[in-house]
């Protein structure tokens, strides 16, 4: 066979390619990803009473505090909402079982969807910073290493909680009940209803020690030009450790 | 004619499988389970719902570890060696898909991609009569089509031998027998097929050997016709006689398996020597044999025997 003439993809390429164009054919998947957060920062934006300093905030308007909010939001619809169901109807429809009977490992099925949903996330990250800039005037991250690593391991928390999410979930149904479930607690401590800066001093306290509480800090402090502070990027290291590590525990392929 | 060739040329079998045994939850599945499967042989596993069938060919396939006893892939271990044996061994399996909004030709991209030398898609496509269902969503795909396209991927990666596990349920007959075809054409190529089914038409019509399990067991292991023959009754005879019959007279027939009574109709399992018996009888008797129907037992009567499935 004229094989040799054929050039050939590296299989992991190949799975990163179609789990890309199949990501691209779910437009819910992408509006809440992608456009929501940015969409309810212009909302949110369009309020006068949000565009005036607030004492409370320490004198950064409420559209400041919302950035690193929706950013976190994009995060939590990317790793937590998105993800869970699409690796728990892989292992559901007996796709991973499938892949497991070729040279190819299923995991590189589940490493592309991490990086497809990560870098989904990124990428509302970088809009929702562009709009907030462009439209409410709201200053880039001042520090930016430090924002940029905070980012990072918001990431990687996220989509531990939703790998964890998918392994201990033995059906799409049962996935998107947990994924709710864990939602609103995190949205909370992301900060959505209220940010973090602005919470009473005790409940500050206790959200800090919640993933994305922690990222909510840090990613504030970045944002006002201080390197995020060791305890806060200390916790998101050890939750995404104990996520990762129980979700690689408890994954089943079948 | 396949298999006497390759044990003259004195290869190994291209499938080893001995001792093999599974539990799952305290319940042995398969349970010392040994059989070969020579290269270019079709090769089909029969028994009925819950014999172990699909758990043995897992263990062939690498998806699960043998509790005890042997499987060799062309002398590779399938679950230390998965990735040779992967390269050789292509799989269809039960009950399984692919992500409902992948088309029939990223599939078949997606799959060749897996392998260091894959087959031509197009051509491949093109035998499975994909051809103008490239652009088409698996989810879209009719029962035929889907089946089809997994065997397509279970070819793909050039394998020496493909595993098709309850490859036509929920097909039409009319599908179904296309796909039969396909399995003589794939098998002609000169790719070994392991077939399991519970169909005994697919088994007879295909198969060059048939181990039929129950229970985790080899209840028999022969090729179609010896199973047929092996079974107590391998003829059944039935007519009306003019007058009733003696049931002494009939109970002295030679190789007699059967006799069955209902509505003056006679219906008697055994073997040609039986009829021949029951012929002479009844003409010594001077007795009318009305409506009278001789036909061969199938591998239905066979496979009943065999696994007790008729008796319980």
């Amino acid at each position: 066979m004229s094989t040799a003439t054929l050039t050939r993809t590296s299989p992991n390429r190949a799975v990163l390619r179609t789990e890309l164009r199949l990501f691209g054919r779910e437009p819910a998947g992408l509006f809440w990803i992608v456009v929501f957060p940015t969409v309810l920062l212009v909302i949110l934006g369009s309020i006068p009473s949000f565009r005036e300093a607030d004492k409370s905030l320490g004198g950064i308007r409420l559209v400041d505090a919302y950035v690193p909010v929706t950013v976190l939001l994009a995060m939590i619809m990317s790793g937590l909402q998105s993800m869970p169901p699409v690796i728990t109807g892989y292992r559901e429809r007996g796709i991973l079982r499938r892949m497991s009977t070729t040279p190819v490992r299923p995991a590189a099925l589940l490493g592309a969807q991490m990086g497809i949903h990560g870098a989904a996330a990124l990428c509302s990250a970088v809009l929702s910073l562009a709009v907030g800039r462009i439209a409410f005037g709201v200053p880039l991250p001042r520090h930016a290493a430090g924002y940029l690593l905070a980012l990072v391991l918001a990431v990687l928390v996220a989509l531990a909680l939703g790998a964890l999410v998918s392994a201990l979930s033995r059906t799409t149904k049962i996935s998107n009940a947990i994924g709710s479930v864990v939602f609103f607690p995190m949205m909370f401590c992301a900060g959505v209803w209220l940010p973090v800066q602005a919470m009473p001093g005790a409940l500050a306290h206790i959200v800090a020690y919640s993933p994305f509480g922690a990222a909510a800090e840090a990613l504030g402090q970045a944002a006002a030009g201080d390197w995020p502070s060791w305890s806060h990027l200390g916790v998101l290291a050890v939750w995404t450790l104990l996520l990762s590590g129980a979700a690689s525990r408890w994954f089943r392929w079948e | 004619m396949t298999t006497t060739q390759s044990a003259a040329r004195g290869t190994r079998p291209l499938i080893e499988v001995s001792g093999l045994r599974k539990v799952y939850a305290g319940r042995a599945v398969v349970d010392g389970l040994s059989f070969t499967v020579a290269e270019g042989e079709i090769f089909g596993i029969l028994g009925p719902n819950g014999a172990g069938k699909t758990t043995a060919v897992e263990c062939v396939e690498g998806l699960r570890v043998p509790d005890a006893g042997r499987v060799r892939v062309a002398g590779l271990d399938p679950v230390a060696d998965h990735d040779q044996v992967t390269c050789i061994l292509g799989a269809q399996l039960q009950e399984s898909e692919l992500q409902p909004k992948l088309t029939v030709r990223e599939a078949l991209e997606l799959y060749a991609a897996f392998y260091p030398d894959p087959a031509d898609w197009r051509p491949l496509a093109e035998r499975l009569r994909l051809t103008d269902k490239l652009g088409t969503r698996f989810a879209k795909l009719s029962g035929g089509q889907k089946q089809r396209l997994f065997i397509a991927l279970a070819l793909i990666g050039n394998p020496r031998v493909v595993v098709l596990d309850e490859l036509t349920t929920g097909l039409d007959p009319r599908a179904r027998r296309d796909t039969w075809q396909l399995i003589e054409d794939v098998r002609d190529s000169g790719v070994t097929v392991l077939l399991v089914t519970h169909f005994m038409e697919e088994a007879q019509r295909l198969c060059d050997r048939i181990a039929v399990i129950d229970q985790g067991r080899i209840a028999a292991l022969d090729t179609p016709a010896g199973l047929i023959s092996r079974a107590a009754a391998s003829t059944v005879m039935s007519f009306t006689p003019s007058v009733p019959l003696d049931e002494e007279a009939l109970r002295d027939l030679p190789a007699l398996a059967s006799v069955e009574h209902k509505d003056g109709r006679v219906t008697l399992g055994g073997t040609d020597e039986t009829v021949n018996a029951v012929l002479t009888l009844l003409a010594r008797h001077h007795i009318t044999a009305h409506q009278l129907r001789v036909s061969d037992a199938t591998l239905d009567d066979a496979f009943l025997d065999l696994t007790g499935v008729g008796q319980s």
